[in-house]
């Protein structure tokens, strides 16, 4: 047996001094030589562990197998057969809890790096349109199913069902589709180029978009199912954001996490004003939380011009539920965590305008429901750090918008939808939901998992 | 892409636009709103639904020019396309039949009064309706909001028009005359409404307002709309727009009204310059 190469290929990225006045991406992106050396350190080992570990099975040795031998065509259809979006998987998916945990050299510390490698394939494909076989048109079904919402869970969903030969449409209530891939994600860590271009591809499968569309205002479920639609789903995500509920938080310059990166991404108000959206441009800047949306936040902040930017975050960096590789990042541009701290009230000027965050010094105590240890608040720690700007990123809430106007869906008492985590299906005839509309918040490929099983499952169901 | 069916330069700086959005015109309902993005680099703004027509498939929106997006509006034309046009938005206007209602409109906001008024008057209800404008120069749908109403004033800043003075004067004498009255609609500027809320309040009389906050999507997503209301902060896109004017923190409205004030400036002067070429 030929020698472990356990030698990861690293990422080339953009310098951290340079990258936090910029909105370009940060990986950079292998080289055809890199993708094929780290490639040909896969031991294409029978168990295929790697594939249990993805949401959505892509076969994983077979599409690495076709880097090293140089064949990208079959390496972008080996991918895109079971995943139509690699190129937003390859770059956000938390392949380190995932595919790269399973992989057979993950127990070596060298696990291959697969995110890397499918993100190659992806933007390999974008640069060489037309190399790739377009996959055999399906025969059409003649039957209509709508897609509610255009994230990650819907376009899944919709691009599965269009390969089986639906005639699908997708109500996406915002100006453009792609959900929070488009709205959260910062262009530096996810292009809104290659969203596009995902988007593209799932409308070249025969996918109708209907954009500006707000389910449950321009028509109900019900309508829907009434109007010529066998089967409807339901992907509208997470998309409430939640607040604190401390005193003094309608002050000016505090944003939720969804309208600041809304403004920033969805609008382009890191481009005003050419752009005509604004977006305050704080020179210290507070972001509260420890996710994944509270690093986006922090680091688009940095980007704007602020010349401070804190994390503010109530536990300690072990139970940070951000991806080890975004904390990094941040650590590197220079973002300063002030952990085990959280806010007791946002103070503010006489114009209404914030100024400051009073806030306790907390340490840990017991383990609490998630299995982290609870922080607790040190009685008489309060301090003050001084802000001009400050962005909650406490996580987010399902919109009540189309619960709240279909008769005849379970919700739970987070508003989430109540579907079986198998097929997605709800209680609802006729109706499947999936992402994070039925989990709450998770990740991306989480949530195309979701629609692609509730796209297995609504074939069954219009099969008969 | 929604076609620009019928411009109407109503008076000087507030304009109508009769827009193609045959879905938007099949749900809509007075109170309700639209979002409106120009174009590409557009920002979304709210616009309150002043009309609409099932039939014609079209919405009526009436707006004033007051930053960059109402004045790159003011110069589309008859056959423009608007590049998107979301809607219908927010809770509907509480329709029943209360008895007497007084509906006071201001300035621009007599659009956004015309159709909860017709809607109450169909309903039943006797309509007494104030109208105020700085002066007379600035008063529109005189008409439409007269032919629902049982009673009509009109008041001007200037007194070059009707009662010179402010809304709230007639108002209080109303509230005086012993009149039973169920309910007070008040919808224009926010220092307007204030006004108005504080003159019914010792009258316990409820009074609707319609809150105008900057909103970005429109649809619950953001929080940027956020009202204060009886202590509770509310979106104003979802669980309003109209709240109890007596319930409404008027400070905290004003004062996040004015978050973009210096940008606003910016992108004004940025875009007179190009225009200017």
């Amino acid at each position: 047996m030929a020698k472990l190469n356990l030698n990861r290929v690293p990422m080339p990225r953009q310098d951290p001094k340079k990258r936090g006045k910029n909105f370009n991406e940060v990986a950079l992106g292998y080289s055809l030589e890199q993708a094929k050396e780290e490639a040909s350190r896969c031991i294409q080992c029978p168990k295929r562990n790697c594939v249990t570990g993805c949401p959505v099975g892509v076969d994983i040795p077979e599409f690495i197998n076709a880097i090293r031998e140089g064949d990208m065509p079959e390496a972008v259809r080996m991918l895109k057969s079971k995943n139509a979006l690699p190129g937003i998987c390859g770059r956000v998916c938390p392949q380190e809890t995932q595919c790269e945990a399973t992989c057979s050299l993950a127990k070596k510390g060298a696990p291959i790096a697969i995110g890397r490698l499918e993100r190659f394939v992806a933007d390999w494909e974008r640069a060489n349109v037309g190399a790739a076989k377009p996959i055999d048109p399906p025969k059409p079904t003649g039957k209509r199913v709508a897609v509610v919402g255009s994230g990650p869970a819907g376009l899944t969903a919709a691009a599965d069902l269009a390969k089986l030969g639906y005639s699908v449409t997708i109500f996406e209530a915002l100006h453009v589709a792609g959900g929070v891939l488009m709205y959260g994600i910062p262009e530096f860590r996810l292009p809104k180029e290659i969203v596009q271009a995902e988007v593209d591809y799932v409308v070249s499968l025969g996918v109708k978009l209907e954009l500006d569309a707000v389910v449950g205002k321009l028509a109900t479920v019900d309508e829907l199912l009434n109007n010529g639609y066998r089967a409807v789903f339901l992907g509208t995500g997470a998309g409430a954001p939640m607040f604190m509920n401390i005193p003094g938080e309608n002050l000016n310059g505090i944003y939720s996490a969804n309208e600041f990166l809304t403004r920033v991404n969805l609008m382009k108000a890191y481009c005003f004003p050419e752009y005509d959206t604004p977006v305050k441009i704080g020179r210290r800047v507070a972001v509260i939380g420890g996710g994944n949306v509270a690093m986006d936040s922090a680091r688009c902040a940095l980007r704007l011009g602020a010349d401070k930017v804190y994390i503010i975050y109530r536990r300690s960096e072990a139970e940070m539920p951000a991806r080890r590789e975004e904390v990094e990042n941040a650590m590197e541009e220079g973002i300063e965590f002030r952990l085990l701290t959280n806010p007791k009230q946002m103070l503010g000027d006489e114009q209404n305008w914030v100024v400051g965050i009073e806030c306790y010094e907390m340490e840990l105590g017991e383990p609490d429901d998630s299995g982290r240890r609870r922080p607790v608040v040190k009685e008489g720690s309060e301090f003050t750090i001084d802000v001009d700007m400050v962005v909650e990123a406490l996580g987010t809430r399902p919109n009540p918008l189309v619960a709240s106007t279909t008769e005849g869906l379970e919700t739970t008492r987070w508003g989430t939808l109540v579907a079986d985590e198998e097929t997605g299906k709800t209680v609802k005839d006729k109706v499947w939901a999936g992402g994070d509309i039925v989990t709450g918040a998770a990740t991306v490929i989480s949530a195309m998992g979701a629609g692609k099983h509730a796209a297995a499952d609504i074939d069954k169901f219009l099969r008969g | 892409m929604y076609k620009i069916l019928l411009k109407q330069d109503l008076v000087p700086g507030i304009h109508l636009f009769r827009v193609a959005a045959p879905a938007v015109a099949k749900k809509a309902q007075a109170g309700q709103f639209v979002v409106v993005r120009i174009d590409e680099k557009g920002e979304r703004i709210p616009l309150t639904i002043a009309d609409w027509d099932e039939k014609e498939g079209s919405i009526t929106i009436v707006f004033m020019e007051v930053g960059t997006t109402t004045a790159r509006l003011a110069l589309l034309k008859e056959g423009d396309a608007i590049a998107d046009f979301v809607g219908p938005l927010g809770v509907p206007a509480h329709i029943e039949k209360f008895g007497t209602v007084v509906c006071v409109a201001g300035g621009v906001g007599t659009a956004v009064v015309a159709p909860i008024a017709r809607a109450l008057k169909q309903a039943g209800n006797k309509i007494i309706s104030i109208l105020g404008a700085r002066s007379q120069d600035l008063i529109f749908w005189e008409d439409r909001l007269g032919s629902v109403s049982d009673q009509f004033i009109v008041t001007t800043d200037d007194g070059s028009y009707g009662r010179k003075g402010l809304v709230t004067e007639p108002l209080k004498e109303l509230l005086e005359s012993g009149e039973k009255i169920a309910r007070v609609i008040a919808i224009g500027p926010a220092i307007m409404m204030k006004f108005c809320s504080l003159t019914t309040k010792p009258f316990g009389i409820k009074t609707i307002v319609s809150l105008n906050p900057i909103m970005v999507d429109g649809t619950g997503m953001c929080g940027c709309c956020r009202v204060l209301v009886g202590g509770e902060t509310k979106f104003a896109c979802v669980d309003g727009p109209d709240f109890d004017g007596h319930q409404v923190d008027w400070d905290l409205l004003f004062a996040r009204q004015r978050i973009y004030l210096d940008e606003e400036k910016c992108s004004f002067e940025q875009w007179q310059k190009s225009v200017q070429g």
